[in-house]
């Protein structure tokens, strides 16, 4: 059994007779953190989902901390945490309701509810209806319930979008380096990103135009990918 | 790889169809009591038996897609489908024909047959739009699968259901298969073994007609991509019913892959 | 909610440290049932709270019921005429509330938050058929009486346990076959549309079995009993579609 969380060779995943990822090969270890960088529609996203088990990859292995991707899939769910694009909360429901159905959902803990919600200060709005409550604030729930299973492995796509920057400070104990997770962040801040990475993997086109520890990579080479 | 047999299939049906228009029209005696008309039963009850198989074939070929996420399975699923809602419809018109004849109106309801044949093609006339309305071609196949299953299940059992509830006011003589003399039965066969046939060769042919346009679109891919042009200044094809094969079909054909 | 889940970990602190030892793969799947409740308890709530389904449902289904009235220009209908615009009416009613199942999963991230977690996915499934069947209990408990008070001619008194039996089967299936074919439909443009296209010809063998097994119960003068043969069709078709159902709902559920 490697201690490698994430490791994938030849990762392809097809749409149609487009290629979101093609060839795409990495390994990161427990701990480190991968950014991710690339223009839009480069396979950020699709890399990402292929991650969460979310999607099959469709060429090339896959292995997320220590099983495979697909056939394994089930020993995986439950340690990972997506923070994605969406919240991936229900609008109607409150925030704690919300959590406690992902609790109910993951096996955990009524009392940890409390915990995350404290954490990212949300304790006191916890019964108004999401709806109700602003971009900000959705996003810091979404936050917490990212990381109420304590998953080993988070996946952040752009995950400081929407926070001001007193609630990115909020959650760095809980997503940032300092929570201890391994983390694969997908960014388009090449200065903020390349500062929070251990390994650095550019992407276009769904191809890996750029695959380095971040010491070896600086502002410049990742705005080329933009280009 | 896909158009193999699809010549001597074509000789094969044409020779079948042949024989057997010859024996309906010239050699099979005149039933007594509706004459003439009575020979369309030669086409109409083969045309619904191989549509209906044709449906659950479309069932089966779905299971295996599933099974084996390959996509020759749903693109086979899809052709089979499609191609089983054309001699439905045709089954559907010759059926309205006969009951035209027989009774004086196009349709009829006390024929469980002909009731539950129309409800079936309901049910599969949305297989189409319902492909058309996904975008994302693997989950527009996987649907499309789980939809070809659920059809496929519902065929027997639509028809159980509704053969129970026809009141038979009339006598079923659309249904009435057995007790023929040998002569219809012969020709009754025969024509069942051209619809077959027929059906068999065209679905072969859109299977080929289909990959080799996959084919030649990967070879062209292949040779923009060699030249160093980007793949994305091919023109996008618009959304699609009908599933597409990827590029991938013609990796099989690589020195490499031969050599495995 | 008890405090204690079968099977989870107490999970102690929000931070860990770089240096604890990474856990053997956890094979801990969260029950299936306490997976259902949970679901269930979300989808009635969310239910509670917009009221989408329900309450449009029974109202569908009442004005159903006035606009027969003055199209067919009687005041009182029985025996296979009133079996069939009752199972009509309640089939059209279902089909709203079919179209409304996975909406709200589908457009706010449900089933991505769902398919992350450690479970079965056939919870699910079987977690909607349930809500779906507490949907349609809902309206049959508005319509039914209604119907007898603006439609019916003869008294529902005596026939109504074995008229709840005989809802009770077509209910059973037209759950299994909507929640599938709404997991279908859902994702799609024109949902709405391809819903009904979808779950209207698979629910015919319902309807038939439905409103015959219901005719005899309807009639006027001395109501019959319902044939067997129509429960048995109506039980057999339950049965093959809540199987295939199950067998098939998992393969919706990827993306």
């Amino acid at each position: 059994m490697s201690t490698a969380a994430i490791e994938v060779d030849g990762l392809a995943r097809h749409y149609g007779e487009r290629e979101a990822l093609s060839g795409v090969s990495l390994a990161l270890e427990q701990g480190q953190t991968l950014v991710v960088f690339g223009p839009n529609g480069a396979g950020k996203t699709t890399l990402l989902r292929v991650l969460a088990t979310l999607l099959r990859p469709h060429e090339g292995e896959v292995r997320v901390l220590g099983s495979r991707v697909p056939e394994e899939s089930w020993a995986v769910r439950g340690r990972i945490g997506l923070l994605g694009h969406e919240p991936l909360l229900y609008r109607e429901l409150t925030a704690r309701e919300n959590l406690s159905f992902h609790a109910r959902l993951h096996g955990v803990m009524p009392e940890r509810i409390e915990q995350v919600l404290t954490a990212v200060r949300m304790g006191d709005r916890a019964e108004e209806p999401l709806r109700t409550l602003s971009r900000g604030m959705v996003q810091r729930v979404a936050v917490a319930r990212a990381v109420l299973h304590d998953p080993e492995l988070l996946l952040l796509d752009e995950p400081r979008s929407n926070l001001d920057p007193a609630a990115v400070e909020l959650v760095e104990p809980l997503i940032g380096a300092a929570s201890g997770r391994t983390r694969v962040i997908c960014s388009h801040d090449p200065g903020g990103g390349l500062a929070e990475a251990d390994l650095v993997l550019g992407l276009r086109e769904g191809q890996a135009a750029m695959l380095a520890p971040a010491a070896a990579v600086d502002a410049e080479a990742v705005a080329e990918l933009y280009r | 790889m896909y158009g193999k047999g699809l010549r001597a299939l074509s000789i094969s049906t044409v020779v079948v169809m042949a024989v057997a228009l010859g024996l309906v029209f010239f050699w099979v005696p005149l039933e007594a009591d509706q004459g003439f008309l009575q020979k369309i039963f030669y086409v109409h009850v083969p045309l619904a038996i191989v549509s209906l198989c044709g449906f659950i074939a479309g069932g089966l070929f779905a299971i295996q897609h599933l099974r084996t996420r390959e996509q020759k399975w749903d693109f086979r699923s899809y052709v089979a489908i499609h191609m089983s809602l054309i001699f439905g419809l045709a089954t559907l018109i010759t059926g309205s024909i006969w009951a035209k004849g027989s009774w004086g109106h196009w349709w009829e309801w006390s024929e469980p047959t002909l009731v539950s044949f129309l409800i079936v093609f309901l049910l599969y006339a949305t297989y189409q739009p319902l492909r058309f309305a996904i975008e994302d071609p693997e989950r527009q196949s996987r649907y499309a699968s789980v939809f070809a299953i659920t059809a496929g299940a519902f065929v027997p059992l639509n028809f159980i259901a509704v053969r129970s509830s026809t009141a038979f006011v009339h006598p079923r003589v659309l249904g009435a298969t057995s007790n023929l003399p040998w002569q219809m039965s012969l020709t009754f066969l025969v024509s069942l073994l051209g619809m077959t046939l027929l059906f068999t060769t065209l679905c072969k042919y859109e299977l080929t007609v289909k990959h080799t346009r996959a084919q030649l679109r990967a070879l062209k891919r292949l040779a923009e991509r060699r030249e160093g042009k980007a793949t994305a200044s091919l023109p996008a094809r618009g959304r699609s019913a009908a599933p597409r094969l990827q590029a991938t079909a013609m990796r099989a054909h690589t020195p490499e892959a031969r050599a495995r | 909610m008890s405090a204690t889940i079968p099977g989870a970990q107490p999970i102690a602190s929000p931070e860990r440290t770089a240096e604890a030892p990474p856990a053997a793969p956890r094979r801990r799947t969260t029950p299936t049932w306490s997976v259902v409740r949970a679901l269930l308890r979300k989808e009635l709530l969310v239910e509670l709270r917009t009221l989408e389904s329900v309450p449009g449902m029974a109202l569908f289904a009442v004005t159903t019921f006035v606009v027969f009235h003055f199209a067919l220009q009687r005041n009182s209908i029985d025996g296979d005429e009133a079996a069939g615009i009752l199972w009509v009416t309640l089939l059209f009613a279902a089909i709203l509330g079919i179209n409304r199942l996975f909406v709200a999963d589908a457009d706010q991230g449900g089933f991505d938050g769902f398919a992350l977690a450690p479970v079965d996915r056939s919870a699910m499934l079987f977690a909607k058929v349930l809500a779906l069947l507490a949907y349609l209990i809902v309206l049959e408990l508005i319509a039914v009486p209604a119907f007898g008070l603006l439609l019916l001619g003869p008294p529902l008194g005596h026939a109504l346990p074995d008229l709840l039996g005989v809802l009770a089967l077509g209910d059973l299936g037209i759950a299994a076959i909507g929640t599938l074919i709404a997991a279908i439909a859902v994702r799609t443009r024109a949902r709405d549309l391809l819903g009904p296209l979808l779950a209207l010809p698979l629910l015919v063998p319902i309807a038939i079995g439905a409103a015959r097994a219901s005719s005899p119960l309807l009639a006027l003068g001395h109501a019959g009993s319902p044939a067997a043969r129509w429960l048995l069709m109506l039980g057999l078709y339950d049965l093959v579609f809540g199987l295939i159902a199950y067998a098939l709902f998992d393969f919706l559920l990827e993306d």
